[in-house]
């Protein structure tokens, strides 16, 4: 519209325009109040939102942080009863973990939510949602439960083979947190892939593309940023997680990469190594917490410092690494 | 995957110095619908529609909303089977090959019969250049080169390149909305297909962005046949060599547009262009 048929800018204000669709009683002060009110206690809403990680964090900072060195990072634990000692394999093991249960955990959830998005019919996905959502809900403490009945505590056997010898294992665990890590990441993609607009799949298909690269190259390519926050959050939602660690990965003081260890049926001398108990911040703290030695509450506070770091470091990290990959404008086709 | 043949023939054809694309020799009817219908429900929502396309030219098709014209529109490149429960009868041939035969694969049809959707979607995860030529690295092509010629034949077809060559790195979507849908056209074109189908080209598109959008059909008919579903019945008259009035999932009357419209021989058709229903 041309500029020309628009009234001043400065004439439209509440004096001059319509007085009395806008009576100026004291009605309009109430209407104010509400409106301030109503702001106040949304921002009010959202920093409870934000405040109890500004207090883990300042908290884990003052009991923590004066522990933390990097001997801590490096070394491992010290036999009991020496001071000092730091939590290195923990570290490790919670890497070693994180990356078995995401390796198995990622790729189904993502490419099961390619399919109830891209392929799947409306009963079939409705069954598979339900089914993850209540996968979702089931306490984390069951799928320890699950790993251990599968892999600690009996022989895993494939056409009169032993495969996997039971035990509490770096496996284990990373399997424990596998199964919590898929419902979850199958859940949050299928929701970002929904809100890839149609009109990409349409435009692709039209253009004699195949059906598989649409999906991979096209729709989740577009989502991308989306799948990622959602995989971070479960990612940074297993790490912390400690129950189903107990009785899985169970725990260890020394390194557990024991490339001369006993020998299991799994293929390659460093997959031995997983079949060996490991050690995880999550347990490392557990322990070290319910120990009665100060020396070791101490290092508790330094390693769930060092764990929530972590945690918020990935997140940080990988958001700024997908930085640029976004949808721009979402609500166009 | 491998391309297919029905790709890699252009690919080994097109040489450097070519321009355009050779345009299409064969003086067959570009597609010949016969007696087609398409349910998606149990009532047609297009009934025994027959109709012979012809090639190299703009056929317009024209009717009020929900008579079919879209989803006859999307038979022709087979994009109405991403509908579930869709179905079709009768047979459709380009150039004489039977689209629905069993052993014919869809996307080799939808390499043949480009499309351009009523709203511009370019990718937004895609610079300009690599809009244009995903439909080729897609399907396929590795060489960098032939990709970067095609990609620029591909935006001087459509009218594009003088304002985007300096900007090629640029984000698809951050080009006006005329540019857009322009930019679709040359993603369609890229590939080289033998028809182009548009659905409602420029119905989001101001009138400048129109006018420039008809032209662009005006130059692509030398190479190309187009076959344009259009609300506009101005937009028909101005681009079209033929037109196909569509009532109610029928065919009423298919005529030279000029015949059509100064001479209809069916009343719903002279209702429908005298502006008494629809």
């Amino acid at each position: 519209m041309p500029a020309a048929t628009l009234p001043p800018a400065n004439a439209v204000s509440r004096e001059t325009s319509s007085p009395a669709a806008v009576p100026r009683d004291n009605r309009h002060g109430w209407r104010k109040g509400k409106s301030t009110l109503a702001s106040g206690v949304s921002l009010a809403c959202a920093l409870i939102v934000i405040t109890p990680l500004g207090f883990v964090l300042g908290y884990l900072i003052l009991k923590g942080a004066s522990s933390l060195n990097l001997a801590f990072f490096f070394n491992l634990p010290a036999p009991v009863g020496e001071t000092g000692g730091g939590v290195a394999n923990a570290n490790v093991g919670t890497f070693v973990v994180i990356a078995i249960a995401s390796v198995i955990g990622v790729p189904v959830g993502i490419f099961g939510a390619i399919y109830l998005t891209e392929y799947g019919g409306r009963r079939f996905n409705s069954v598979v949602r339900l089914g993850a959502d209540i996968l979702n809900g089931v306490p984390s403490i069951v799928w320890g439960i699950v790993a251990y009945a599968l892999l600690v505590n009996h022989d895993v056997v494939l056409f009169g083979h032993t495969i996997w010898h039971k035990g509490f294992s770096t496996l284990a665990g990373g399997v424990a947190l596998a199964f919590i890590l898929i419902p979850m990441v199958l859940r949050t993609t299928e929701e970002v892939l929904l809100l890839v607009p149609n009109g990409y799949r349409e435009a692709a298909t039209a253009l004699g593309i195949n059906r598989w690269r649409i999906c991979v190259q096209i729709v989740a390519k577009t989502a991308l940023k989306g799948i990622v926050t959602g995989v971070m959050l479960a990612v940074a939602r297993i790490a912390g997680e400690t129950a189903p660690l107990l009785f899985t990965a169970l725990g260890n003081r020394f390194w557990s990469f024991q490339f001369h260890g006993p020998i299991t049926a799994l293929p390659g001398e460093f997959a031995q190594g997983f079949a060996q108990p490991i050690a995880a911040l999550p347990l490392q703290i557990f322990s070290y917490a319910i120990s009665p030695y100060d020396d070791w509450h101490r290092q508790a506070w330094a390693a769930a410092l060092v764990l929530i770091l972590l945690v918020l470091s990935l997140n940080v990290g990988l958001r700024y690494l997908t930085r640029d990959r976004v949808v721009r404008v979402m609500t166009k086709p | 995957m491998e391309p297919s043949p029905a790709t890699t023939a252009p690919v080994s054809t097109v040489t450097a110095t070519s321009a355009i694309p050779a345009p299409v020799q064969d003086t067959r009817p570009a597609f010949d619908a016969q007696n087609v219908s398409i349910f998606y429900t149990q009532k047609p929502a297009v009934d025994g529609v027959t109709l012979q396309v012809p090639s190299r030219s703009v056929t317009a098709i024209i009717g009020p909303s929900g008579c079919g014209k879209s989803t006859f529109l999307r038979c022709l490149n087979r994009m109405h089977e991403l509908v579930p429960g869709a179905r079709m009868t009768g047979t459709i041939r380009l150039y004489g090959d039977d689209l629905y035969a069993p052993e014919i694969d869809p996307t080799v049809v939808r390499r043949r019969v480009g499309m351009v959707f009523q709203k511009s979607n370019p990718f937004p995860t895609m610079s300009i250049a690599e809009n244009v030529t995903v439909g080729l690295r897609l399907n396929g092509v590795r060489d960098r080169a032939f990709l970067r010629e095609r990609m620029e034949q591909a935006l001087r077809m459509s009218a594009l390149w003088d304002e985007v060559k300096n900007d090629l790195n640029r984000p698809g979507i951050s080009l006006s909305g005329g540019q857009q849908q322009r930019l679709c056209i040359a993603r369609a074109v890229a590939v080289q297909p033998e028809v182009l189908l548009m659905d409602e080209p420029a119905s989001a598109l101001d009138p400048i962005a129109t006018s420039k959008v008809e032209e662009l059909i005006n130059d692509l008919k030398k190479n190309y046949t187009i076959v344009i579903v259009t609300h506009n019945m101005q937009q028909a008259t101005r681009v079209a060599d033929q037109t196909a009035f569509f009532y109610l999932g029928k065919l009423i009357e298919f005529a030279p547009t000029r015949e059509l419209f100064n001479n209809p021989r069916q009343p719903q058709t002279e209702a429908y262009i005298t502006g008494r229903f629809g």
